[in-house]
């Protein structure tokens, strides 16, 4: 291999894995205040949908971004709704935003379904972006990976110094102790579903606005699932995601880039690749019982009823 | 113990004064105009059995509970206390019987997570926690996890807690309950401590002794009222166990020690890794339980108990087979069906959801352990046998239910534990493992399974307790040890135990174990008992 396909490679592969990065960070704040919202395919496809009519119609990507934000929060305020307002399960309840989230996204976008518009463009940093193999992978890429670079900063830090994420870990490990010494469990579940729905919207978004910027029926192609895969296997620690998701979109390229070198292997088969060895990857890192006990939220999916 | 310094003075300003505090549960009512007072400085006990409205009144107290009636006047002031929150805005702090800590985080961080903004510098915190907790003589690392803390020091963890605030009114919930005998009296010493220096405590608890040894007041619920008011340094145990339980149940009894037969259950070198990273692993049991005696094993939680429980019920299998012997062989390597259709019976810790499954009617928890004695014929269930076995369970242990058709769920704590316990024992096992066979029960309730054990050994079965309650395992057990960090001190008859002992014991201290550690003492001790162990075989 020429050092060219190895640039082309590891870019394709932060592109790739970055709306994988954003829903699955989204997921982790969301479960680790110990609700577990499944609704994360659902959440997406909102996202994208919304992201990419608002675009079509304004011609305005930011807006399209900040309505594909939105529909994920709302998505996740109706989940927040039964599942914490009215106790219902979590997993139905997190189900049920999935294929209602399929549905409705497909329903809303039939109209659109082939229609183009100008993707999000590539901003080069002078100089960096200039340096061999890693240049490109890290310096030329779009705003939202960018962010997405940013987030995973900024929730690293928010889980290993802030008395907020303290507070977050607190109520999904025992949320009868956090409000026994006068903690907020319900306003802290309700504000990480909303964070967790707002990464999700924000990588539909990006689907549907950058990474392929056009909108076709259920064009997360299960990445909302691997996601989920993905906080858990990942034990909940922010650097693991990072790796899962990178790896993701590593095998997601060489699969194709295989299919290009003409194996004569089913192309069927090379798709199962990216998420047989992401799955792969993380259960061997997640072997070690103890230590993924100690980031694991102990009451994930256990409703809390104040007062008894 | 001395006895308290401040006597119950009538004109000490009050800090707490609560009337007529009602609150009514469905079908239950929890506490009935409910009066009491509490003085800047003075440690009052609250007393009574369990049920009888303690934790209610504490929970009004601390604003998780919201009273239905009555009025709650704080320092003068009448007050409606919102939440917790509120609560400890106040100054109002609580040490809860069942920890309100978090194990993945550290001693500093579970603090600070109570202490609201004003705790954002940790470093200055874990300083303040070393000098608070040096101050009232309660050692602890800031740094620790809490997972990695014993029972004691978690508790320590909930007092420091309260006490880096501006803390008035410290209401602690059967502080004692988990502590080595040992242990207690350095909390009381900080307890005392805390009160010179004007903190009000509310000393929750059924443990008259101690209450005697502590509280400059009293007051007594039963059955959700107030039954008696009293200063318990001029009462004697007796009478304030009565102002507890009312006239007709019988408090207390005496029950002949015995020696046993052949051993039953023989256990020799039982070593077994805990799966769970926040478990006990077990080093090295070795234990004999003779058919026709109680041993009964101390311990503080947490120190092994459940593993133990776990290897001998056959929930963990063991690798090596020999380690657990019945007389018909090893059985360390079979499933709990097998080791039950070899005569063991077993109650465990959790009764609902390992002793009864909570959407089952009693009928059906009946025939989950009773299916050994012919209640299954040809793989059809004998429902009428079924029916006719729930209903001998429920007569011979009087449990308080409608039918054998109520769900196992529905029924008060006490009377599940009566019928699991009646249904073991009717089985008529050779072996009974049992752990806490009268947590959360009454005393009356207490009175009759410590009867129904007693009656068991005196047939001829093996008898193994494990318990928190040392008073509980003075009483019925024969044969006593400890269990700490999973490994089991010496076994001794029980007369020849003292309180002192055991509590070392928990602690850890077996004086055979450690020979560079020895005191001359000791030496004495476990020579005498190496004399006795010659002389008997």
């Amino acid at each position: 291999m020429d050092i060219d396909l190895i640039t082309n490679i590891l870019y394709a592969m932060i592109r790739t894995g970055t709306p994988l990065l954003i829903v699955a960070l989204g997921e982790m704040v969301c479960e680790k205040s110990g609700v577990l919202n499944l609704g994360q395919e659902g959440m997406m496809l909102m996202g994208a949908v919304a992201g990419f009519i608002a675009t079509w119609l304004t011609g305005n990507l930011f807006f399209g971004f900040l309505m594909a934000i939105v529909a994920g929060v709302l998505m996740s305020q109706l989940f927040a709704m039964i599942a914490l307002g009215l106790n219902a399960n979590q997993v139905a309840t997190g189900l049920a935003l999935t294929i209602f989230g399929t549905g409705l996204s497909a329903f809303i976008g039939s109209g659109f379904v082939g229609n183009p518009i100008e993707g999000l463009d590539v901003i080069a940093i002078p100089f960096l972006s200039e340096i061999p193999v890693i240049g490109k992978m890290l310096f030329a890429q779009d705003l939202i990976v960018y962010l997405s670079f940013v987030l995973f900063g900024v929730i690293f830090w928010f889980f290993r110094s802030s008395r907020t994420g303290l507070i977050v870990k607190a109520v999904g490990e025992n949320p009868h102790a956090a409000n026994a010494i006068g903690l907020p469990v319900m306003r802290t579940r309700y504000l990480a579903v909303a964070f967790g729905g707002a990464m999700a919207g924000l990588a539909g978004g990006y689907l549907s606005l950058a990474y392929t910027p056009l909108w076709a029926e259920n064009m997360t192609s299960g990445r909302g699932w691997i996601a989920l895969a993905l906080v858990v296997f990942a034990s909940w620690r922010t650097e693991r995601i990072l790796l899962g998701a990178y790896l993701f979109g590593l095998a997601s390229i060489l699969h194709l880039v295989a299919q290009g070198l003409g194996f004569a292997v089913s192309p069927n088969l090379l798709a199962m690749l990216p998420y047989i060895a992401t799955v792969l990857v993380l259960v061997m890192m997640s072997r070690n019982q103890g230590q993924s006990k100690m980031y694991a939220p102990i009451s994930l999916g256990k409703p809390f009823h104040a007062g008894t | 113990m001395n006895t308290p310094t401040v006597s119950s003075n009538p004109d000490r300003p009050k800090r707490l004064v609560m009337q007529g505090i009602t609150k009514q549960y469905p079908g239950c009512l929890a506490n009935d105009s409910v009066d009491l007072d509490i003085g800047v400085g003075e440690i009052h006990a609250l007393l009574g059995e369990n049920g009888a409205g303690k934790s209610t009144l504490m929970k009004i107290i601390y604003g998780v509970v919201k009273p239905d009636a009555g009025q709650l006047i704080w320092e003068g002031e009448t007050i409606r206390i919102k939440d917790p929150a509120h609560a400890r805005k106040l100054g109002i702090g609580m040490v809860f019987q069942h920890f309100s800590l978090f194990e993945t985080l550290t001693v500093t961080e579970n603090i600070a997570l109570a202490l609201g903004n004003e705790a954002d510098d940790m470093k200055a915190l874990a300083e303040k926690i070393r000098s608070v907790s040096a101050r009232y003589g309660m050692a602890l690392n800031p740094q620790r996890y809490v997972h990695s803390l014993s029972v004691g020091e978690r508790q320590r963890v909930e007092i420091v807690r309260c006490l880096v605030q501006d803390i008035r009114l410290l209401i602690l919930d059967e502080p004692t309950s988990v502590l080595t005998p040992q242990e207690v009296d350095t909390l009381f010493i900080t307890l005392r401590r805390l009160a010179e220096e004007g903190c009000s405590i509310l000393f929750i608890s059924h443990k008259l002794n101690e209450v005697k040894a502590l509280c400059h007041r009293a007051t007594v619920l039963r059955a959700g009222r107030v039954s008696g008011a009293c200063i318990p340094t001029e009462e004697d145990a007796s009478s304030m166990a009565r102002m507890m339980v009312g006239d007709e149940t019988p408090i207390s009894m005496d029950y002949d020690k015995v020696q046993g037969q052949a051993v039953f259950l023989q256990v020799r070198g039982l070593n077994q890794r805990s799966d769970d990273p926040f478990g006990v692993d077990l080093k090295n049991i070795n234990l004999d339980v003779h058919a026709g005696e109680i041993v009964g094993i101390a311990g503080v939680a947490g120190n092994g108990q459940e593993e133990l429980l776990a290897a001998l019920s056959g929930e963990d299998i063991i690798k090596n087979h020999d380690a657990i012997h019945f007389p018909c062989g090893p059985v360390g390597h079979l499933c709990p069906e097998k080791r039950r259709r070899k005569g063991l019976a077993f109650v465990p810790e959790e009764r609902l959801g390992r002793g009864a499954v909570p959407d089952m009617s009693l009928k059906d928890n009946a025939l989950l352990t009773g299916f050994l004695t012919g209640l299954i014929k040809n793989g059809m269930i004998d429902h009428e046998g079924t029916e006719s076995f729930a209903k001998k369970i429920i007569k011979q242990f009087k449990v308080k239910t409608p039918d054998s058709g109520t769900h196992a769920k529905s029924l008060s704590g006490g009377n599940l534990q009566k019928f699991i316990i009646g249904r073991e024992i009717m089985q008529n096992p050779q072996l009974l493992v049992a752990a806490h066979p009268t947590w959360g029960v009454d005393i009356g309730a207490a009175t009759a399974i410590h009867q129904a054990l007693i009656d068991l050994r005196d047939q001829g079965a093996a008898i193994l307790i494990v318990s928190e309650d040392i008073d509980e395992l003075f009483l019925i057990s024969d044969r006593l040890c400890a269990i700490c960090d999973g490994a089991l001190s010496p076994i001794k008859p029980t007369p020849q135990v003292t309180l002192e002992e055991v509590g070392r014991w928990m602690a850890g201290m077996f004086d055979e174990l450690l020979p560079d550690e020895k005191t001359p003492e000791a030496n004495i001790v476990s020579l005498q008992s190496t004399a006795a162990a010659v002389k008997t075989h």
